[in-house]
């Protein structure tokens, strides 16, 4: 029993690592897509962030400066991708489609230029990455039986970057709830004209919406190559963008739901591995592909409308014209 | 810009998508020029490395192949206003036909119905494979970018499993099928061009090359000259107006990603048939994105995408020279290519739309090249 509950509590240990990424990532999407924009690049935006990150760190020896350089690189394909569909009405999707084909080259290319390594950047030093934090109280607590387990070893000990994604949920949910910005926002992706009829600007509103998703996206960067790992490696994004986008699909556009996706599709991922080769009860052994390919059958059984109704923004998707 | 005079008809089909190839190229060089190395020198060392060098004219024409398979599956589908992202997954199950097709009649046919019902079978497992995204589509609004880019991931897990389980080859570790039986290979240029006395350099071109030539004419006849066509086309214009004409709007999108799907298919019949002889895991390698350059390239039209797989083919080709001939710059410039063009051939296709409008209506004094 309390094997079991070890198990269990580093599995979740596990998945909060894996949700992180997925996590800023799926606040960008959000915050795009609410705003009338679709975003396939978060990709793209994750990848380069996690360059530069490791690239600007691995040079000057400072994780908060590769943070700052991550931020900025994902923020500027945010912009591109802006300046091609808002102010030039270019197909959102094709523009998303580039910048991830962009970002794929130009981490290469920049990392070989730059290291000479392949594409790879340097392994940093524990003092140029996020390291885990001691949270206060650990060694207090540890005397309570249940509760100084979960509070050591589920609660403490993430990097920073763990925790202000942890915080950037309720942050994203109240920005886009409870503040005028947000109602805007919202405004503007459900219908563009009322919102120009009552005098904002379509245009910087929807450029202001992605250049948060940009600085989400440049934090997760950052966290998978100066935190999570130790550096650079190509495609070392995997995929993930395109699951932080189901996570939005699977959470309804809504930052709380979407969260508990995030966490879903992290637990499957933090599973896989531990149940590889394990023989289960009743079921047998189930293959790690149809563990990998799960949230993505999720979230095609959700949009069908299997279960539960996705409700996007209406206007998704459609250049604003006047 | 919907003020201004449209453009002459050639500017549109030919001059503009030209500044924007430029566009593209120029940033690329610029990117090659901060790197510190000569982007006139490796333009050069890409057009040799893809058009003189011995063999090089049939590697180019090999990826043209796929090119123009994976560029007919997005056009067929941008014709209906349809976005098909998952050429790469249709093209990775197209495989699995030809690998069924050659267990049940290879023993049993001769080779021509042989390597025909493979030709079909692939273009009926891609056709299958964008048939369920087109069906979400069409009838659960579920929108085709998304679950394409879904049916992606789910055919790289749906081959690993494939490849590393039921389907691989006994006795072997990597994950790759058997071979297929020799009566199912497509000959290569080498073979098909002994066969009349000529002597042409080993590549892995091979006769797909011809059934791409074939799936080009096909597309033209489809689209312009059939009634199905003016359907897709009707309802990529209006669907609004198609349905009130009519069209059978959700009928017409689930055709339309089926056929999209056939098209990207085919691209398993060039690396399993051609090439490879057998399935092996990534043999698509991106080849399917790809697809969406040339389409957008290509203006969805054959000719068009001819020559943008041909633009493709050679970048593909030539980028894999410059491993050979520069210490910094890799055949990884190609995605970065491959981004730039979608970029200014894509989304920002009219970028140049007006300050082009501007000049040409200065130097042609307006008026005689309305139409």
């Amino acid at each position: 029993m309390i094997e079991f509950f070890f198990q269990f509590l580093w599995a979740l240990d596990a998945t909060l690592r894996v949700a992180t990424p997925l996590m800023l990532c799926a606040m960008a999407g959000i915050f795009s897509e609410r705003s009338g924009i679709v975003d396939i690049s978060l990709e793209g935006k994750l990848l380069s962030g996690a360059f530069v990150a490791a690239t600007i760190a691995s040079l000057t020896g400072s994780a908060w400066l590769g943070l700052g350089g991550a931020i900025c690189a994902s923020v500027l394909m945010s912009l591109l991708h802006g300046f091609a569909c808002i102010t030039h009405k270019g197909d959102q999707v094709v523009s998303g489609v580039a910048i991830n084909f962009l970002a794929s080259g130009l981490t290469v290319i920049l990392g070989i230029a730059i290291f000479k390594r392949g594409g790879q950047t340097p392994t940093l030093s524990s003092d140029e990455r996020f390291r885990p934090i001691e949270l206060w109280f650990v060694d207090i607590l540890d005397n309570i039986p249940i509760l100084g387990s979960v509070y050591r070893e589920l609660i403490s000990g993430h990097s920073l970057l763990v925790y202000v994604a942890l915080i950037c949920v309720p942050v994203a949910s109240f920005i886009l709830y409870r503040t005028r910005f947000g109602l805007r926002l919202r405004a503007v992706g459900e219908s563009p004209i009322a919102v120009d009829s009552a005098g904002v600007s379509v245009t910087w509103l929807r450029y202001r919406a992605l250049i948060v998703g940009g600085v989400f996206c440049g934090i997760a960067g950052a966290y998978l190559s100066i935190s999570h790992g130790a550096n650079f490696v190509r495609e070392m994004s995997a995929g993930k963008g395109y699951i932080a986008l189901a996570a939005v699909i699977f959470g309804n556009w809504r930052p709380i739901r979407a969260f508990w996706a995030c966490l879903m599709f992290g637990f499957l991922d933090a599973i896989t591995s531990r149940l590889q080769g394990v023989d289960l009860p009743i079921i047998g052994e189930i293959p790690s592909q149809l563990m990998v390919a799960l949230p993505y059958i999720m979230t095609i059984l959700l949009l069908s409308g299997f279960i539960g109704r996705p409700s996007p923004p209406s206007a998704i998707g459609l250049p604003y014209r006047k | 810009m919907s003020v201004r005079k449209p453009l002459p008809r050639w500017a549109d089909l030919i001059l503009l998508p030209f500044i924007n190839l430029c566009a593209a190229f120029f940033v690329c060089g610029i990117v090659v020029w901060i790197i510190g190395e000569n982007p006139w020198n490796a333009l050069i060392v890409m057009i040799k490395g893809a058009f003189i060098y011995p063999g090089s004219l049939g590697y180019t024409l090999y990826y043209t192949t796929n090119f123009i398979f994976t560029g007919l599956a997005v056009a067929t589908a941008f014709h209906a206003n349809l976005f098909n992202i998952g050429g790469e997954g249709q093209a990775y199950v197209g495989s699995l036909g030809i690998l069924l097709a050659t267990a049940l009649f290879a023993p049993y046919l001769p080779g021509i119905f042989v390597i025909l019902l493979c030709i079909v079978c692939s273009a009926l497992m891609g056709a299958a494979w964008a048939l369920i995204p087109g069906y979400l589509q069409a009838k659960r609004g579920s929108h085709v970018v998304i679950t394409t880019i879904m049916f992606n991931f789910l055919a790289s897990a749906l081959m690993v499993w494939l490849l590393a389980g039921p389907l691989i080859q006994i006795g072997q570790q990597s994950p790759q099928s058997d071979l297929i039986p020799k009566n199912a290979h497509l000959p290569s240029a080498e073979t098909f061009f002994g066969w009349f006395g000529i002597d042409v350099a080993s590549s892995p071109l091979n006769l797909s090359f011809m059934v791409a030539l074939i799936a080009l004419f096909v597309f033209w006849v489809l689209i312009w000259k059939t009634r199905l066509g003016y359907e897709i086309r009707a309802v990529g214009k209006n669907q609004d107006a198609a349905n009130y004409a009519g069209i059978n709007v959700s009928r017409t999108i689930i055709i339309t990603m089926t056929i999209s799907g056939a098209f990207a298919g085919l691209l398993a019949i060039n690396e399993v048939m051609g090439v490879q002889h057998r399935a092996i895991l990534n043999f698509t390698a991106g080849y399917g994105f790809t697809g969406i350059a040339v389409a957008l390239m290509g203006r969805n039209h054959p000719i068009g995408i001819f020559f943008a797989s041909l633009l493709f083919g050679a970048l593909f080709q030539g980028g894999a020279e410059l491993d050979f001939e520069f210490k910094s710059i890799t055949r990884d410039m190609v995605l970065l290519i491959q981004g730039m063009i979608i970029l200014f051939s894509g989304a920002l296709a009219y970028m140049f739309n007006p300050a082009l409008s501007r000049i040409l209506t200065r130097v042609l004094k307006g008026g005689e090249h309305d139409d």
